[in-house]
């Protein structure tokens, strides 16, 4: 379900280990260094919960339990597109809730997830201060206004075809070089 | 060795002894859900056993009480009453009721309580919250029905208590408060299968076997 680690994330937990010695042992301890990792690497993954239970003597589950209590913690890396729903008043009164439902079919993902591919990841947030547009979705850094279920087809579309042409001309310039 | 007054009735205990497990041993019956015996910190959490004492103000949920003199406690005032229904009728608002396909039906601590109380199942004057995932079925040997559990962390108590790490936590919180678990990719299976401390303590049956036997 999780998409693997890539190559540079492997290399950052590496170094994330050396830098786990350096801390202390204690309890107290956790949140900071989950902060930290997350700091690192964007978000925390499976191997990185098991190194800080590892470090600090206590079970996965624990480690786990504290982390998903503090919405700051997000366990899927954010997508190139990170996709941002305004679950706010205003929005949640314009349907913000159907275009979440929209973005998660049309991705199949849920929200807090991430697609395989790591083009997309989506999640909920509060009013992002532009109600008069309710509903509003954020992709990437450009806040989308008034949406409705056929612009997050749109949306996604435009992004899926844009990566497409790309492809096909990384193809297109290999051979020949 | 201290004597207490519980409902008129006299108790003599050890010092020490927690007021809950005193009431209990003794035949006076109070509702609860959290407390596991023996636990040094007793969460508190399910809000059913409350008694009034002599002396003070509000009510107290009597498995936070260690008795260490001679009280006077109610445990069946009009209030004490109240506080107990409002706390079931909200657990109960976020429960799926299915008495008649639920492995604890006969033996549910829920339904037990509510007949105590004579409070009806089915809530009526509460909104009715379920979650949206009726089995989560990744453990390899547990099978967990959040939309029967009652939060009470008992499952959590029991195997901390028995593993020294508990296995099982609480994730996420409110609403999305769930009992999960995390397993490391490819450590040494769990000796949960052989263990089943989680599956006992449970008030209700919201963490059963994947294979019952
Ligand atoms: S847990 Fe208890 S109250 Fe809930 S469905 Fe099962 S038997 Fe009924
Ligand atoms: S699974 Fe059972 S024992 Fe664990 S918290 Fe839920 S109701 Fe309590
Ligand atoms: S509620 Fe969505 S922008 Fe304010
Ligand atoms: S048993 Fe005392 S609060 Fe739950």
């Amino acid at each position: 379900m999780l998409p693997e680690l890539t190559a540079e994330e492997k290399s950052i937990l590496d170094d994330v280990k050396t830098d786990l010695a350096e801390i202390s042992k204690e309890r107290s301890k956790l949140i900071p260094i989950l902060q930290f990792i997350q700091s690192k690497i964007n978000y925390l993954p499976q191997v990185a919960i098991n190194l800080v239970a590892d470090h600090l003597d206590i079970s996965p589950s624990e480690v786990y339990g504290v982390a998903t209590f503090y919405n700051q913690f997000r366990f899927n890396p954010p997508g190139r597109n990170p996709v941002k729903v305004c679950m706010g008043t205003a929005c949640h009164v314009r349907g913000g809730d159907i275009i979440l439902e929209n973005f998660e079919r049309k991705l199949e993902i849920k929200e807090g997830e991430t697609t395989p591919d790591r083009e997309f990841s989506v999640e909920r947030v509060a009013c992002v201060g532009c109600c008069a547009l309710a509903p509003v979705a954020i992709m990437g850094e450009t806040v989308h206004g008034h949406m409705q279920p056929s612009k997050v087809e749109g949306l996604v579309l435009r992004v899926r075809i844009e990566k497409e042409k790309q492809e096909r001309e990384k193809q297109k310039n290999e051979p020949g070089k | 060795m201290i004597t207490i007054r519980v409902d008129n009735k006299k108790l003599t205990v050890k010092e020490g002894t927690n007021l809950l497990k005193a009431c209990l041993d003794n035949d006076i019956y109070i509702p609860n859900l959290c407390y596991v015996e023996k636990m040094s910190h007793p969460p508190a959490s399910c809000r059913l056993c409350f008694v009034e004492i002599e002396g003070e103000k509000h009510p107290i949920p009597a498995c936070t009480v260690k008795v260490t003199r001679e009280i006077v406690v109610k445990t069946d005032s009009p209030g004490v009453r109240q506080l107990q229904k409002v706390a079931l009728q909200l657990l109960l608002s976020v429960h799926h009721l299915d008495c008649r396909n639920c492995e604890a039906n006969r033996k549910c601590a829920l339904q037990k309580i509510a007949k105590f109380l004579n409070v009806g199942l089915k809530s009526k004057h509460l909104d009715h919250f379920l979650k949206e995932m009726e089995i989560d079925q990744r453990h390899p040997f547990l099978n967990y029905y959040p939309n029967r559990c009652v939060l009470c962390g008992r499952c959590i108590h029991v195997c901390r208590d028995r593993n020294k790490q508990a296995q099982l936590t609480f994730a996420n919180r409110g609403f999305d408060t769930v009992i999960s678990f995390f397993i490391k990719p490819g450590a040494p299976p769990l000796q949960c299968d052989a263990c089943r401390a989680c599956i006992e303590a449970c008030p209700v049956a919201a963490i059963l076997p994947k294979i019952s036997n």
